[in-house]
């Protein structure tokens, strides 16, 4: 068995490894659905957008299931706090995911314009709103969340949902919104040809710079705010509550990582390398290359976030030394190690078949294609 | 404080999910196998109407399938949003099966539900047999890791408090995952639900020989759906009484309750068919009893004893009792680790400290706990009697009709007579709902006959929920409830428009 500390921080990646995995994988799915209103034009262009991800939508939806039964699993302590404590803001995603499934599987299924046509908006919120939320809820973690903990660990949230929406927070949502818009205008500029495709390849185009533009200013924002450090803490081999730290707050802290270890920022700039990516490949036609380069951005802009606030997870505002970290906020021992085989075991399968599926699934889908199969398609 | 409305909000509101979420679960768990066999005859005999028949069945499966996915994304989040508690305290065991639930089985059946639809013409006919039966996989491997956090909330095996975290840790994975009362449970369901796949099935073909559609198409799916549903009902019944078997050896609470056994018996007890209960005086007003019996099916012998409820609530005072040493023990523990006498009074006890929590409903403070909370909370640990034993018979009742049910079905099947009974042909039709009542009643005795706890001698439901307002339950358990009804209302609709129309909804030119 791996020890305790080593296992620790495996966990940090491989939740890390999830988030990624789901940004790339529902990321695109959720892009596509928020682009529905925008480049579909007509009723045939939107199932056109719909059926490049009609195979794929439910098994990479599982990421986000996923990541919420790994949190559960090697991190109980932030399942418990964060759902609990954010809970208008994951039931506001938990309904909006509602439509999509039902938004996927029921709006072809009959011809009126009028129940099409609500569905679409269905699959846009069951998109645009979980992206939005995400950015938002990451946002405030680099604020501290407003919780304590008692002594027999159970978290109580004193804040409100609305204070989750402040200016900081908002711009994070931005960019989570804009990161998943362009993982699928690239997706779609992949699986469509003709007027579709030239309008995705715009949009991809408008979402790289945004996105560049607003990461930007999100870390210059971030470098003057304040910052957590932990103080002093036992031994991170061993079996730890969150109350046995000191934590305390100061500016500029959530960069003392980059810092420390320079060679770090290469993660960011690996955001920019992405975009330029895309920029260049849309225009050469290599869209599998722009693919590529927008599943890079998510990379980035994830593991910049998470390397920011390392070894913090969930930051206390109300009681600092109540915050969340790799190191306290775990499961045992046990679990960890249990665990990361299962992960070891699994993820590659699931990988493996998910890649088969898109082969067989690969190639264009046509306007020409879903007229002829009307019946059997989304 | 916890607000105890809070808690009953919180019960009211995990239920209606988790119930919602049940009415599309079985449907796809049975109907996934029809498909699958359906198709393998196809692959076999390459007769046409064998596929037609797997993409029509399919196309009722994937309607259902949507709301199964839309509801089932609640559960996995809802243990943090409103048991953060509980989440807490045992997410170190019981959030493993949940992760290992999504990696292992739902990526696969997700992954493989898609292939299903739009791989038809890009895969080979053995090729897409392979996704059916991988997508049939995934979803019953599902249920079984769902069976066994279940399971664990019924029998927790393998784990140990740890007073650092201040939770249960686990401490033999193997325990978790082989539980004996999980595995049980797991065929118990699973094959309810090929009983409601094979019931939709058979129902919907009643109907069209009754109308003198399809007649073919529906004549084969009859018979496929009468053999798979028989065989069905019998794994339900058989495991249903190993079911019964476990619960007599982990949860005598749970069993005395549903069988209304308000005294202690000499071995083998008898077995009440019907009693007139009366709560306030535990007691049976009157009752048809057949003797020996309960006594024979329960413990599978004729000597030993089955506490009575009076004797259970007596026994439980004393835990209770040690429970409230335990975590005096734990107190002192926690501001001096290095006190010797309270962690060898906390050793002693810690097998009852759940028992000490149940008191915290009447006195966070378990030392100002007095007799009478004390004889409260042992009350408290057997579920109210009357609700417990009648829908545990009207479950087995509605087994009994289906088993009857299918053995007609398919006989008739054999002997080619189906058509002619056309009464028989509308009881199959009207049946469709049974089988969802029986299992609705089931995972309530399950579930209600666990109370006052969530996980079993373990954890109290009073302390398992978040800190959260009255305020939050009443608008999230309206929004809920009214998406959720809303959405039904949809599913119901086009499941009952494309089962009208037939599998004539497969062909192109057809609006």
């Amino acid at each position: 068995m791996l020890d305790y500390m080593t296992l620790k921080l495996i966990w940090w990646l491989l939740v890390g490894v999830l988030l990624i995995g789901f940004a790339i994988m529902d990321g695109h799915d959720m892009g596509v659905g928020t682009l529905l209103p925008v480049l579909g034009k007509d009723d045939t262009d939107r199932r056109v957008m719909i059926n490049t991800i009609a195979p794929h939508w439910d098994g990479n939806q599982v990421w986000f299931i996923t990541a919420g039964g790994a949190i559960f699993a090697a991190w109980p302590f932030v399942y418990a706090t964060a759902f609990s404590g954010l809970y208008w803001a994951l039931l506001l995603v938990l309904f909006a995911l509602f439509f999509r499934p039902v938004g996927f599987e029921y709006r072809s299924k009959l011809p009126n314009p009028a129940w099409r046509k609500s569905w679409d908006w269905g699959i846009f919120a069951g998109s645009a709103i979980p992206a939005l939320v995400f950015g938002v809820a990451f946002g405030n973690l680099f604020l501290g969340l407003p919780f304590y903990l008692d002594d027999t660990m159970r978290s109580f949230y004193t804040g409100s949902f609305w204070a989750l929406l402040n200016p900081f927070a908002l711009l994070f949502g931005a960019i989570s919104l804009t990161l998943l818009t362009l993982q699928g205008a690239t997706f779609l500029s992949h699986r469509t040809e003709g007027d579709l495709q030239a309008r995705a390849k715009k949009a991809a185009s408008i979402a790289t710079v945004v996105l560049l533009v607003a990461f930007s200013i999100a870390g210059f924002w971030v470098s003057r705010i304040d910052g957590y450090v932990i103080q002093s803490i036992p031994d991170v081999g061993t079996t730890l509550n969150p109350l046995m730290k000191e934590v305390t707050r100061a500016p500029g802290a959530w960069f003392a990582n980059y810092n420390a270890m320079p060679i770090l920022w290469l993660v960011p700039a690996l955001a920019y390398i992405g975009g330029a990516l895309v920029l260049a490949c849309l225009r050469s036609g290599k869209t599998l290359i722009a693919f590529v380069g927008s599943s890079l951005a998510c990379v980035s802009v994830i593991l910049t976030a998470g390397i920011a606030l390392f070894p913090f997870v969930l930051p206390s505002s109300e009681l600092p030394k109540a915050s969340l970290t790799a190191w306290d906020a775990t499961s045992s021992h046990m679990t960890l190690n249990v665990m990361l085989w299962v992960a070891l075991i699994f993820t590659p399968i699931v990988v493996a078949y998910t890649g088969w599926a898109y082969r067989v699934m690969s190639g264009k889908v046509t306007r020409d294609f879903i007229v002829k199969n009307d019946k059997a398609l989304y | 404080m916890i607000d105890p409305t809070v808690v009953e909000l919180s019960r009211l509101q995990f239920a209606s999910t988790a119930l919602y979420h049940f009415i599309f679960v079985p449907l796809t768990l049975g109907l996934v196998w029809i498909l699958f066999i359906m198709e393998s005859v196809y692959v076999i005999t390459g007769k046409p109407i064998y596929k037609e028949m797997t993409q029509f069945w399919g196309k009722l499966f994937g309607i259902n399938f949507a709301l199964g996915v839309t509801t089932g994304i609640t559960m996995e989040f809802q243990f943090g949003t409103n048991w953060a508690y509980y989440s807490h305290y045992v997410g170190d065991i019981f959030g493993a099966p949940l992760a290992i639930e999504a990696l292992m089985a739902f990526f696969l059946e997700s992954t493989m539900f898609g292939l299903f639809f739009f791989g038809w013409n890009r895969l080979s006919k053995g090729g897409h047999l392979a996704v059916t039966g991988l997508l049939a996989l995934g979803t019953n491997l599902s249920a079984i890791l769902i069976l066994i956090a279940n399971g664990w909330m019924q029998d927790p095996v393998g784990a140990v408090f740890n007073p650092i975290t201040m939770r249960m840790e686990l401490t033999d994975f193997a325990a978790l995952i082989f539980n004996t009362g999980a595995q049980a449970k797991f065929v118990h369901t699973v094959a309810a639900g090929y009983v409601a796949g094979a019931l939709f099935v058979l129902g919907i073909s009643a109907w069209y020989l009754l109308k003198g559609r399809h007649l073919e198409f529906a004549r084969r799916s009859f018979r496929i759906a009468a053999s798979f549903g028989l065989i069905g009902i019998m794994g339900v019944i058989f495991m249903g009484d190993e079911s019964g078997y476990h619960v007599a050896q982990t949860q005598k609470s749970k069993l005395a309750a549903v069988e209304a056994m308000w005294e202690t018996e000499p071995a083998p007890a008898s077995f009440n068919i019907i009693a007139g209960i009366n709560e306030a005086e535990q007691k049976n007003d009157w009752s048809l009893q057949v003797p020996q019996l309960l006594g024979m099916i329960a413990t599978r012998s004729t000597t030993e004893v089955l506490p009575g409820i009076r004797e259970i609530r007596e026994t439980n005072q004393e835990r209770v009792k040690s429970g409230i040493e335990a975590i005096i023990a734990l107190e002192v523990m926690r501001k001096n680790p290095a006190d010797e006498a309270a962690k060898a009074t906390f050793e002693k006890h810690r097998q009852d400290m759940g028992y000490g929590l149940l008191v915290q409903r009447y006195s966070p403070d378990v030392r100002q706990a007095t007799p009478e909370m004390i004889a409260q909370a042992a009350h408290d640990t057997v579920p109210k009697v009357a609700p417990m034993f009648w829908s545990f018979r009207i479950m087995v009742g509605l087994g009994v009709m289906m088993l009857g049910l299918f053995a007609f079905a398919f006989y008739s099947g054999i002997r080619g007579t189906i058509q002619k009974n056309t009464l028989f042909l509308k009881a199959c039709l009207w049946s469709i709902p049974l089988p969802w009542m029986a299992i609705m009643i089931g995972w309530f005795v399950a579930e209600y006959g666990r109370q006052p706890w969530t996980v079993f001698d373990m954890l109290p439901t009073y302390l398992s929920a978040s800190s959260l307002s009255v305020a939050s339950l009443l608008g999230s358990i309206a929004g809920f409830v009214g998406f959720y009804t809303l959405l039904l209302i949809v599913e119901m609709y086009l499941m009952f428009k494309y089962a009208r129309l037939g599998p004539a909804v497969l062909k192109q030119d057809n609006a």
